[in-house]
């Protein structure tokens, strides 16, 4: 079973690939982790990870420069049904709309856009950045054996912008910072984290072992 | 709701730990990976590295060590010293750092700070502030930027300095009292309170800690969203998690969990 992590020039993708590769290894799963830019091997991707790093426009302007990769994704992900996870700006990109900076077009998988935070407490500070809790989860197998609501895990979070989708069911948890923030995405065989699960020590490390597992 | 975050620092020097991490059993007490390894497993929230090697030319280490650590750490890091250009955050960035910290070339050249956020995104710079206070005892509190390690004035006003590279997309500031580094005798809380309240990004206190009391002050009074120590980790002082329970005892909310 080959996992595929889509490189198209946004950031840092060198703590992703560990982090799957250290699952994988820990937890005795026959796969093997590529970093890959091209849609072919996307194409024959079992699993599919978009990551993302920076703002909305920019990671969408750099998807589009990979040749075949929207129309890959598509086919790939939302006629073949093969799991999918978004992670952060990877994550904002299923939304119909990006309004960081400028207005640009998401994948629009999971209908709704993505805002600005805008806190009415001026002490809570813009990036929502460091370690914060999962509530109001809709149960879900990327979130089997880990504790959410106050006293639950924690997941490490750095941005400002967040995704408000249309449908509430399509919310599977959000985090708490003076609103609620959408922290998990989901719908069918696709899933979005606002958080790093790659940064996120055990919490990310239990849920990337889950969505290695998943059977949507 | 958000933690606090307690972040041990490490000095690095040709890719080794200045004076070393005492306090855990290491089997190379200077290697900056066993150390951010046993850190990570000690529920450390960030780690950061403080590159002060001395020439430009032996930063290949530094890199290796981020690469070697970004492989074994799946936490966030913060990567700062002598970074110059954006090549500099760039290659750090690939080598597996979360915010790259950016200090005297941002005095001497604002315009890095925008040019990094536009091109990495603000989330991953943080300006390091080193701030000596410089008004007279009957004058109101006023700060001034140095640069190094505290030796050379710069004539910038600290708030105002902070304001501007927040204003340019620096996302986080690393904010160092060079009157309370190394003295042990607490983080200076009006000047961290002063900058915390002028900005709209998180702020890290840094310099003089020496106690768990001085953490809670830090946070509660400076109102920082982190705290940095290295020497009071290092030399097994404190544990992260008497840090954590410390600030958790003072209703702070911290993440207990690791």
């Amino acid at each position: 079973m080959n996992i595929v992590i889509i490189d198209y020039g946004s950031g840092n993708l060198h703590s992703a690939h560990k982090a799957f590769e250290r699952v994988v290894r820990d937890q005795d799963l026959r796969m093997t982790v590529t970093l890959s830019s091209d849609a072919d091997v996307v194409r024959k991707a079992d699993r599919v990870v978009l990551p993302g790093v920076g703002a909305f426009a920019d990671c969408r302007r750099g998807l589009d420069a990979v040749a075949g990769m929207h129309e890959v994704l598509d086919e790939v992900v939302h006629k073949q049904g093969r799991p999918f996870l978004g992670i952060c700006v990877g994550m904002q990109l299923l939304a119909s709309y990006g309004r960081e900076y400028e207005t640009s077009q998401g994948l629009g998988w999971i209908p709704g856009e993505v805002v600005k935070i805008e806190p009415d407490d001026p002490a809570l500070k813009i990036p929502h950045m460091g370690w914060n809790t999962l509530h109001n989860a809709h149960p879900h197998a990327l979130l089997d054996g880990i504790p959410t609501g106050a006293a639950g895990w924690n997941a490490y979070f750095v941005h400002s912008y967040h995704l408000k989708a249309e449908h509430p069911s399509d919310v599977l948890a959000t985090t708490d910072y003076g609103q609620p923030i959408t922290a998990i995405v989901g719908r069918d065989n696709i899933v979005g984290t606002q958080f790093h699960p790659e940064k996120s020590q055990k919490l990310g490390l239990a849920f990337i072992a889950n969505f290695l597992r998943w059977q949507p | 709701m958000l933690k606090v975050r307690v972040i041990p620092c490490l000095d690095v020097k040709d890719g080794r730990v200045v004076k070393g991490v005492q306090f855990l059993e290491l089997r190379d007490a200077g290697d900056p990976v066993e150390s951010a390894i046993a850190y990570d497993a000690a529920g450390a929230d960030e780690l950061c590295f403080l590159d002060i090697t001395a020439s430009h030319e032996d930063r290949g280490t530094l890199i290796d060590v981020v690469t070697r650590t970004a492989e074994a750490c799946f936490m966030p890091l913060t990567v700062g010293g002598g970074v110059r250009t954006l090549d500099d955050i760039r290659t750090l960035l690939l080598a597996g750092a979360d915010k790259v910290s950016i200090m005297t070339a941002a005095v001497h050249d604002r315009s890095l700070v925008s040019r990094a956020a536009e091109k990495f995104g603000g989330q991953c710079i943080v300006v390091a502030i080193d701030a000596k206070k410089v008004s007279q005892a009957h004058e109101p509190d006023r700060w001034e930027i140095f640069t190094h390690g505290g030796r050379k004035p710069t004539g910038l006003d600290a708030i105002a300095y902070a304001r501007e590279v927040t204003e340019l997309g620096a996302g986080e500031l690393l904010l160092t009292s060079m009157d309370r580094d190394g003295t042990k005798v607490g983080y200076d809380v009006a000047l961290t309170r002063a900058i915390a309240d002028a900005v709209h990004v998180p702020v890290i206190a840094s310099g003089g800690v020496g106690s768990l009391q001085h953490m809670v002050e830090g946070i509660r009074d400076g109102h920082a969203s982190a705290v940095l120590a290295a020497s009071i980790f290092h030399f097994g002082t404190y544990t992260i998690n008497e840090a954590k329970q410390a600030l958790a005892d003072a209703g702070l909310p911290v993440r207990m969990d690791a």
